[in-house]
């Protein structure tokens, strides 16, 4: 089963398309990330994906073809919105019954079992917790919905490096202990490399590269060697980033070559490496740094089908 | 930090289970919005008190004065002078204040249920909760609206039994027609607060944010007024104050109706 799936989708603000050619197809089980600068246009596919907002163009289908915003559909999904995710005036308990009281499926002593255990007072007004407590009073709302995907938009940004880590640690739990799939949107690259098992780069409104983390990674590799010979191989491969510097003095003088050259390729797994070159693994932030430095694509779908490239050819 | 376990999912899947209740809506509704719903009917009530004490002696007064005999006499005279220069003043002030309550209703109740919401972001938390947007937004202004405008009804027809003497003492151009006594009394006014609050939730919905739409709310009721005042009651095809106030209340309560379903439509199209 697709937890998310998408096709063309767009959507346009007055005369600015916030996201567009957007097609996903993301199973069940993953924690994927959504990663992208600020205005890649992630909080207007986490918005369309939780009902909250109707697509200019294409289509959108949640939890197995539920289409997004339909109450079977509300009823699966749990999102906590970027910053104000909860009633700052409303106690933690007030918060756990008005939650408990909208949603057909809740799991009340779980939440007042973990607000314990967070220690956070339940009489306390949500609007007086520290930020990290704040985000936890969101989370706990939202997993004790036991949703079937989660999605997070931003959860992140205002946490402290000890609140991130023990965020993302009751996320995993939940993954492991109930099955949640999750969608996490963040321009935070470090923390999501450890957890996410599934990647999607937004810029520019358009996704750049999405996919199973694994996949994406035996799927591209840095290729190193002298700069004069990487035209030739840019021609030939599927080049994602083109560094070329020049390299230290003693390398220099020892090799006699002026310069090299650092290409991430998009290779398949039999891809031989060139002559004179060394390949390196790369890591999944690199890679997503790699899509969202990459000079705009002519035709992004390329991108996101690597396959059809190969056909091509 | 200590992480603790989900238990079992239930069993029961999502799809099989039965609606929410409506009346866990209304827990919710009272709960956020417990202070205008202890806060309004607090006024009323003190409000309800004074009208009390001041009605009684505004009975008494008249009842000397409609005692009194023989007119012409300068007691009588007398009594009837002190009913105008005391009495009656007070009661106008009251019929005064009694025009401003729904406005200010709108404007404090009404404007603020959505745009608050819209304004803070906590949208993006109710709506996506199970019960949906339309059901979040109609239960909320149908169970606010219906609490309001009924502790307003309340309170106008102990306003019509306090300003009644004056109608009997037939101040001069006043009747229970007059504009500012005909929609205090009978069922206009409870209308009249019902649709003041349709239009502040309505414009709240459409601006987004607390202030503008207390502003516009209050202008669009102030015009909406001014249009039943000036064109509409003139033309009711029915005379006596009954089938009048029967016309006023049907229409208000139809367009109070339609902002509430306009509202919930326009909903789905303006988030996020």
């Amino acid at each position: 089963m697709n937890v998310i799936e998408t096709l063309g989708l767009g959507k346009r603000y007055r005369d600015t398309w916030a996201l567009r050619d957007c097609t996903l197809s993301i199973p069940e089980g993953h924690m994927a990330a959504l990663v992208g600068p600020n205005g890649a246009g992630k909080s207007t596919l986490v918005n369309i994906l939780a009902g909250l907002a109707v697509p200019t163009t294409g289509t959108v289908a949640v939890l197995g073809g539920r289409p997004a915003g339909s109450p079977a559909a509300l009823d699966g999904i749990a999102y906590m919105a970027q910053d104000a995710p909860v009633y700052k005036n409303l106690s933690a308990a007030d918060m756990v019954h008005i939650t408990g009281n909208l949603n057909r499926l809740f799991d009340e002593p779980y939440a007042k079992r973990r607000l314990a255990e967070l220690d956070i007072p339940p009489g306390k007004k949500a609007g007086r917790l520290s930020g990290g407590q704040q985000a936890q009073l969101a989370l706990t709302l939202a997993l004790a919905r036991r949703p079937r995907l989660l999605i997070l938009d931003e959860p992140l940004a205002a946490l402290d490096p000890l609140a991130r880590r023990d965020f993302l640690a009751t996320v995993m739990v939940a993954m492991a202990d109930d099955g949640v799939s999750v969608l996490l949107s963040s321009h935070a690259l470090a923390e999501l490399e450890r957890v996410a098992d599934y990647l999607v780069v937004l810029r520019g409104g358009e996704p750049r590269v999405a996919g199973q983390a694994d996949d994406l990674l035996t799927g591209h590799r840095v290729l190193t060697g002298p700069a004069a010979e990487a035209d030739a191989i840019a021609a030939r491969a599927s080049v994602v980033q083109d560094k070329r510097a020049a390299s230290g003095f003693a390398s220099r003088s020892a090799s006699g070559s002026a310069s090299q050259a650092h290409l991430l390729v998009r290779v398949g797994a039999d891809d031989p490496v060139p002559p004179g070159w060394e390949a390196h693994p790369v890591t999944l932030e690199e890679l997503a740094l790699a899509y969202l430095r990459a000079p705009a694509d002519p035709n992004p779908q390329d991108q996101l089908h690597p396959e059809r490239i190969e056909a091509s050819r | 930090m200590t992480v603790i376990s989900l238990p079992e999912r239930p069993g029961t899947s999502a799809d099989r289970l039965p609606p929410l209740p409506w009346r866990r809506m209304a827990w919710v509704t009272w709960r956020q919005h417990r202070s205008t719903l202890i806060a309004v009917p607090a006024l009323f009530g003190a409000a309800a008190v004074f009208l009390l004490i001041a009605g009684l002696k505004i009975h008494h007064d008249y009842a000397a004065l409609a005692a009194c005999h023989p007119s012409g006499s300068s007691a009588c005279q007398a009594l009837n002078g002190s009913f105008n220069s005391s009495d009656w003043p007070m009661a106008n002030a009251v019929d005064i204040l009694m025009q401003l309550a729904p406005a200010l209703i709108g404007a404090f109740a009404g404007a603020p249920v959505l745009a608050r919401e819209l304004e803070t972001g906590t949208f993006r938390y109710a709506w996506t909760q199970g019960i949906g947007r339309e059901r979040w937004i109609t239960a909320k202004l149908a169970l606010l609206g219906v609490v309001l405008a009924a502790v307003a009804g309340a309170f106008s027809q102990l306003f019509a039994w306090f300003f009644d003497p004056v109608i009997q003492q037939q101040q001069p151009g006043l009747t229970v027609l007059s504009a500012t006594v005909f929609d205090a009394r009978g069922v206009s006014f409870a209308a009249w607060t019902l649709t003041a609050f349709a239009i502040g939730a309505f414009c709240g919905l459409l601006l987004r944010r607390t202030v503008p739409a207390m502003a516009v709310g209050l202008g669009s009721y102030v015009a909406l007024d001014l249009l039943a005042w000036l064109v509409l009651r003139p033309r009711y095809p029915v005379g006596g104050f009954w089938p009048k106030q029967l016309v006023e209340g049907g229409w208000l309560l139809s367009l109070s109706v339609l902002l509430i379903v306009a509202t919930v439509r326009l909903s789905r199209k303006r988030a996020a």
